[in-house]
């Protein structure tokens, strides 16, 4: 990433084109974990874009005072207090979300995501672009987890954000909002995703090869 | 004894960590490619979940409990257990050299395998002692492998399936993953008492 990034490239890189969850297969836990209810899809984005944005500007401000050897645990940190920070501030101010997202919100620490946002992107750009970098990937996330969660939670409960919604005989399907819904819908939607934008998927599947996560070391397993 | 058996089974199969609990996709889906691989990755998992099970309880209530500091658990553990995986990594580098060779290159990875610190987590949540944390830590491990295991076999099934070019890749594995976990759904009606 040599060249000069525009600033709303930066932005809008996460919607759709490098989306985390549907593109880069990032963060694959909390988006198929949490997404039972559609309510809660949008605090765990809204969540994980603070962490992304914070762990993005901080990192990207002390990326040259980073020894390379220890970026990693140094990156986990950061994170790591930001996500301490959530975890705070939700138990005070939305216990009732709190409760429903349980240790999920304290795993954001190891959602690849965030992770793989610090090593690719804040540690080779400026906090201004990386703060648009993380704010981009946070709302691609939200969106991604909101559209799986109004799927799983229509037709697992037949409610969209508490709504009653279908018509009396729909009878909801249980399993969409139990575990194996979780991996269909996702599996279904990836499809979906890589079928509209046939052509264009090379480039961001090659990347990710083999392993298809983008957390660090993952390179190191595919290359032996 | 009982309830030991207990935490092992429900570990294992009721909430299975990777089909019920949703924990440790990434290395799940990546690292499911191959029986060998994902051996040598479950085993990984297995060992260091134990370790850090016990170390981490033992911060917790040695170090975070008398400070009043509980809620600096998360950071406190991530970094505990990438500390571990790095002192894991040199031990068996020193003493180990047959087992660094197949575990090394997964070790790494383990850091941010959210397995590890959500079984850290979930101990302190269900206020479980030290030797159950291990144990539960432990079985964690095992749950984890044993989902391994089967998903790999399954996905080297699919490499020669003919398979719709939109769902190549990811998307059949996890449509794959789905069927998997319905059979671990059976497990849900078990009650070890």
């Amino acid at each position: 990433m040599a060249e000069k990034m525009k600033p709303i490239k930066a932005l809008t890189n996460g919607f759709i084109k490098e989306n985390p969850t549907l593109r880069l297969l990032l963060g694959m836990c909390p988006s198929l974990a949490i997404t039972t209810l559609a309510q809660n899809a949008i605090g765990m984005g809204l969540a994980a874009t603070f962490v992304l944005i914070g762990s993005n500007v901080v990192i990207s401000s002390i990326r040259k005072i980073i020894p390379d050897k220890v970026r990693i645990p140094v990156f986990v940190t950061v994170i790591a207090g930001f996500v301490t920070i959530v975890q705070m501030l939700m138990a005070a101010y939305l216990p009732e979300l709190n409760k429903q997202l349980g240790i999920y919100i304290p795993l954001i620490v190891v959602n690849c995501i965030i992770i793989a946002r610090a090593e690719m992107f804040a540690v080779k750009n400026g906090p201004w672009l990386s703060a648009l970098d993380g704010l981009g990937m946070g709302i691609g996330f939200t969106g991604a987890i909101f559209i799986i969660g109004s799927v799983r939670e229509l037709l697992g409960q037949g409610t969209w954000m508490g709504m009653k919604v279908t018509v009396d005989w729909f009878d909801p399907a249980t399993i969409m909002i139990m575990a194996p819904g979780g991996f269909l819908v996702m599996g279904v939607l990836i499809a979906l995703v890589n079928k509209l934008s046939k052509g264009k998927k090379k480039d961001a599947e090659a990347e990710h090869q083999g392993c298809a996560m983008g957390c660090p070391g993952c390179e190191k397993v595919n290359a032996s | 004894m009982k309830e030991l058996i207990g935490i092992l089974l429900g570990a294992i199969f009721i909430e299975n960590f990777v089909l019920v609990k949703f924990l440790g996709i990434c290395p799940f889906l990546g690292v499911s490619k191959k029986l060998g691989t994902a051996l040598g990755m479950s085993g990984a998992v297995v060992f260091v979940n134990t370790l850090s099970s016990a170390v981490t309880w033992l911060v917790n209530e040695y170090l975070l409990k008398p400070y009043e500091l509980e809620y600096l658990q998360t950071l406190a553990f991530i970094l505990v257990i990438a500390a571990l995986v790095q002192f894991v990594e040199i031990v068996l580098k020193k003493m180990l050299p047959p087992l660094y060779k197949s575990l090394g290159i997964y070790l790494p990875l383990i850091t941010t395998n959210c397995a590890v610190l959500g079984s850290a987590l979930l101990n302190m949540e269900r206020e479980y002692t030290l030797f159950q944390s291990s144990v539960f830590g432990f079985a964690a491990g095992l749950g984890f492998t044993l989902a391994l295991v089967i998903f790999s076999g399954v996905r080297e099934r699919l490499e020669t399936c003919d398979i719709p070019e939109s769902f190549k890749g990811m998307p059949i594995a996890l449509v794959a993953a789905s069927l998997v976990s319905i059979t671990f759904m059976g497990f849900a009606g078990l009650v070890v008492k």
